[in-house]
């Protein structure tokens, strides 16, 4: 006798079908961004994992001004350390040939002879450096895709105050520098900054650092601490300037990695359950039409013998139904999918390789949590069917039974039509329907806000960080202080028209028991190139006492205005002052402070000396200065802005356009379940009454208007507590992003809303569009033959 | 009634079959009829003798297979979805066996629906007025007895001043007393507003209120016959 259900159970799939996919492709949404953010995840997270152990990635990091060499042996001598690596880290200006503006490189020194014994170079063609003067370099991947360099290539670069013909031998990839920026930078820009590895002895003999080493990493054991290594490094490295060692989150590479996989993780706490909620609430609202349709067969079955629970377990098969064909749907759409967007990150980062494993137990929680949806969707609505008493079953349900409501009792429903009367009573007369098909609407309008205002928050990041904090055209790096002589020689450059020096030092900030190693920038008082921002992106005047201190870093230290810190100077001086906080300043990227350069002077016991100067310059002269700047023996470094702007909007417009498509249509496929089921179940209730209506000569169109009011009226209203919902999870997005390194501005621009809105009511006109066509085909002649 | 009057109704042999070669059902075989403006007529048959196909093609709900029905002068057979879709708005008021009233309106709002598409309508009180209904505006089809919504879906078929009143089984779904009542109505309405009505009924009973009798078997018109004294209703009994 079950045999017979099944075929009934089928053949109301079959007629029910176009329902049923609407709600399988809403699940399958939810099993498919469920696939795609853990399955990225784990590939990222295993790639980075492996990536690591395989090529060695240190745990800890120190910068010294010059350390001896010798000095190697104390350090493996630390407690828990196994593995140390020393090199000579340096900045250089490049001038490639073809390129008028000049780029910027990191150098770094590999052994003589053999690999880095830490962050081992992966070598994707040619050969490593030969070395022996040779000035055979290796080039990061990406600022050799950027230029198209082959191994072969060369061009030249200031090394020391001398221009030095480099050829390329190798084309490589760093677990150091899977995402690669210029220090204190947010964004990459591999056409003008790339990183060049070199043979120790052909850089140290450039920089005069024979014998010694300024950059340390180190490999430590699993069960050692870390705190306790960098005690002992900071202790060891004091005398030679060393500005304190850190950990892997002060690494910017990895910190960066590690922002975009929480970012990742968040997603699948978010998108999955959403997609699963209004599953089961489409699978809730569809069977429970069909039960009250078949009301009276399930009487008949009950009056023959069938039990409750057979009745119940074959609507709810119905349910679990829809589940699987959305869990299909949702394995096939996710297994590509994770694939692909793993491998369009594997790209973004420089990852040799990429560990992707399509893994059961993803798609087992995937499928297993659809099931769960479809069941909680079928349980509340296969209640009904047990509770039905045959004798009342077999017999017509009683007539709905409508009230008057508000607009009746203020007198109001006279001045009404009467298409939106019934539209409202029907609301009214169901009103937790009307609830969750608002809800399952705003849900979508949410999740688009959620979706798009990353493109918000980073046009507000660049409007301050380009456009009102640092607006000088250039920022100039040098290889050692400049005095005040030496920095007019850099306001007499060609073009040059403002120049405004800066001094940077590293320190390490105290309050209570609260502390944090960052960097102390001194600025002109006033400053009008780069300048400090407060919260409100209202440029700071620096006072000659006291530090601005970024929001974020306030916080982590839990000081406010007028709070004294403590700041020692990590240049091996070992100065310590008490200075007062007097800004928080807005600063999305690091946690740098801020003085005035006068008084941080003071305080450094100097004179006026910079470490560089930001420049604004005449464009006219730009090829002059450029070839000037390349071949300046005291500049190690230029950042051009605008160029970098130019830049970074290249990398994130194209991978923010495709999560814009991705959101609208995972948006659509979700107002798309609701609003169809909810009229079709609309127009399959109301189908009497909507012909009736023709009869009475309504046209199609007048027929139409009345079935679309309600859905209309809903999306109207869902549509803000959509903008209230998005607002708040955005807020979720942004503070997951944080890290300490970088936060994301809460930024939603009215633009935004609109196309989440905008967005939301086409597809749910398009939706509503479908079913309307099939008010063409209600029977006009049978409604007159019979009841309800 | 007299045979100088101007025709409401006109066929000519007006087929139409469902379906087609063995299966095909001939719900009318060519009928032929003529039905004068102003008058009440009955049409008396079995059911499946093809009555309510008549009706349905003389109210625009379907289209004839073959022949041809007039309205005044306007051919219905040529007129598309459209067309038939204005005509049931300016010229015909139906009343069904199962009132179909909109149950989320009132009885006001429910004629209301009607006049706010029409052109000279009668205000929705007046329309219930004339039913007797004034009283029970406010209520809900819920709240009405099968007679009173049955009284309300007339109400909401004159409400627009309709030429042609169309009634299906009206009487079908109530008690004798209740269907006397609603008879009532429809026979006030005939004689005050001067609507051509047609009636549908298998009830043999209702003939005597009419102006105009036709009998349908088989798809066919079998007999017609006019009645000089129509009775009013509260005589007839079933």
């Amino acid at each position: 006798m079950v045999k017979i259900l099944n075929i009934k159970l089928l053949r109301d799939f079959v007629r029910l079908w176009t329902q049923a996919l609407a709600i399988a492709l809403v699940a399958a949404a939810g099993v498919g961004t469920m696939l795609i953010s853990v399955g990225t995840y784990r590939a990222l997270i295993e790639t980075q994992q492996a990536y690591y152990e395989r090529y060695d990635f240190a745990d800890i990091f120190a910068n010294i001004i010059r350390a001896p060499n010798r000095l190697l042996d104390d350090i493996l001598a630390i407690d828990g350390v196994i593995r140390a690596d020393i090199r000579i880290e340096k900045s250089a200006i490049l001038d490639i040939p073809y390129m008028k503006d000049p780029a910027s490189a990191k150098i770094i020194s590999i052994p003589d002879i053999g690999n880095s014994s830490l962050n081992r170079l992966f070598v994707q063609k040619g050969h490593l450096p030969k070395g022996d003067k040779s000035n055979e370099i290796a080039i990061s991947q990406a600022f050799a895709d950027a230029h198209g360099f082959e191994p072969g290539d060369s061009f030249s670069a200031i090394m020391g105050g001398v221009k030095r013909k480099l050829t390329i031998s190798a084309i490589a990839l760093s677990p150091e520098f899977i995402y690669t920026v210029r220090d204190g930078e947010m964004f990459p820009d591999d056409k003008r900054f790339g990183i060049i590895w070199m043979r120790y002895s052909d850089i140290a003999s450039a920089y005069n650092l024979n014998g010694a080493f300024n950059y340390l990493s180190v490999k430590k054991d699993k069960g050692a601490s870390q705190a306790a290594i960098i005690k002992n490094l900071d202790n060891l490295l004091k005398p030679y300037g060393g500005t304190g060692a850190y950990d892997r989150s002060g690494q910017s590479s990895h910190s960066y990695i590690n922002a975009e996989l929480t970012g990742l993780k968040a997603m699948s706490f978010v998108l999955p359950p959403i997609f699963l909620l209004v599953a089961a609430f489409l699978v809730n609202m569809t069977l429970a039409r069909l039960i009250a349709l078949e009301r009276e067969q399930i009487g008949l079955l009950k009056a023959i013998g069938y039990k409750s629970s057979t009745i119940a377990w074959h609507y709810m098969k119905l349910g679990l139904l829809v589940a699987n064909v959305g869990i299909i749907f949702g394995w096939v759409f996710g297994a590509y999918a994770s694939r692909l967007l793993a491998q369009v990150y594997a790209q973004f980062f420089k990852f040799p390789f990429l560990l992707f494993q399509d893994r059961p137990d993803v798609y087992l929680i995937a499928a297993f949590a659809a099931l769960i949806a479809a069941i909680l969707g079928s349980l509340q609505a296969v209640r009904a069917t047990i509770r039905l008493s045959p004798a009342v079953a077999m017999a017509p349900p009683a007539p709905p039974i409508y009230r008057q409501f508000f607009l009746d009792r203020i007198g109001l429903s006279k001045y009404v039509p009467q298409g939106l009367i019934m539209a409202l009573r029907n609301l009214s007369r169901r009103p937790l329907r009307a609830a969750l098909t608002t809800l399952g609407i705003s849900l979508a309008t949410g999740l688009l806000i959620a979706g798009l205002f990353i493109n918000d928050s980073l046009e507000y990041m660049i409007d301050a960080t380009y456009f009102k904090a640092d607006r000088q055209q250039a920022t100039i790096i040098s290889t050692k202080p400049l005095t005040p002589s030496a920095m007019q020689e850099i306001r007499r450059l060609p073009g040059v028209m403002v120049a405004e020096p800066f001094r940077v030092i590293g320190v390490k900030i105290t309050n209570g028991n609260r502390q944090k190693r960052t960097i102390l920038t001194g600025k002109p008082k006033n400053a009008d190139l780069s300048r400090i921002i407060d919260l409100n992106l209202e440029p700071i005047i620096l006072p000659e006492y006291g530090v601005a201190i970024p929001e974020m870093l306030a916080s982590i230290l839990n000081v406010k205005i007028s709070d004294v810190i403590e700041v020692e100077l990590l240049d091996g001086s070992d100065k310590k002052m008490k200075l007062q906080v007097s800004q928080i300043m807005q600063q999305f990227m690091g946690l740098g402070i801020y003085m005035e350069i006068g008084a941080l002077n003071k305080i450094l016991g100097e004179s006026s000396l910079s470490n560089g100067a930001n420049i604004s310059f005449d464009t006219n002269k730009t090829d002059e200065l450029f070839s000037l700047v390349k071949s300046t023996p005291t500049i190690a470094g230029i950042t051009l802005l605008r160029k970098s702007l130019q830049m970074l909007r290249q990398t994130f417009g194209e991978s923010i356009g495709i999560m814009r498509d991705v959101m609208i249509a995972l948006a659509a496929i979700i107002v798309f379940g609701v609003v169809y089921n909810s009229m079709r179940i609309q127009l399959s209730e109301r189908a009497r009454e909507l012909a009736s209506l023709r009869v009475l000569g309504f046209t199609k169109f007048e027929v139409s208007v009345i079935l679309l009011t309600e859905i209309f009226i809903l999306t109207m209203l869902a549509i803000p507590i959509g903008f209230l919902l998005g607002t708040s999870w955005a807020g979720l997005v942004a503070y997951e992003y944080q890290t300490e390194l970088f936060r994301m501005p809460l930024i939603i621009e009215r633009s935004t809303y609109g196309l989440a809105g905008l967005v939301v009511f086409i597809a749910m006109l398009v939706s509503a569009f479908i079913v309307q066509r099939r008010i063409s085909g209600l029977d006009l002649i049978a409604v007159l033959k019979t009841r309800d | 009634m007299t045979n100088n009057k101007k025709t409401a109704f006109r066929t000519e042999n007006l087929v139409k079959t469902y379906g087609s070669g063995e299966t095909a059902v001939h719900a009318l075989r060519g009928v032929d009829l003529l039905m004068p403006l102003g008058e009440m007529t009955v049409l008396l048959g079995q059911s499946g003798s093809g009555k309510s196909t008549l009706v349905n093609i003389l109210g625009g709900l379907d289209s004839a297979t073959s022949g041809k029905a007039w309205f005044l002068d306007k051919e219905l057979t040529a007129l598309n979805d459209k067309a038939l879709t204005n005509y049931r708005r300016e010229n015909v008021g139906f009343v069904f066996q199962f009132y179909n009233l909109v149950p989320s309106l009132t009885a006001r709002e429910n004629v209301a629906l009607v006049t706010e598409i029409s052109k000279n309508p009668m205000s929705p009180e007046e329309a219930l007025e004339r039913v007797g209904l004034k009283n029970r505006m406010n209520h809900f089809p819920s709240q009405l007895s099968g007679g009173e919504q049955q009284r309300v879906a007339i109400a909401r078929a004159i409400a627009k001043r309709p030429n042609i009143l169309l009634c299906d089984e009206p009487t079908g779904a109530l008690d004798s007393k209740t269907g006397i009542g609603v008879l009532e109505a429809l026979v006030d309405i005939n004689s005050e507003l001067n609507t051509t009505t047609l009636i549908i009924t298998h009830n043999a009973e209702i003939q005597r209120i009419a102006h105009r009798i036709l009998f349908m078997a088989d798809g066919q018109i079998t007999d017609e016959k006019i009645n000089r004294n129509p009775v009013k209703p509260s005589k007839v009994k079933w």
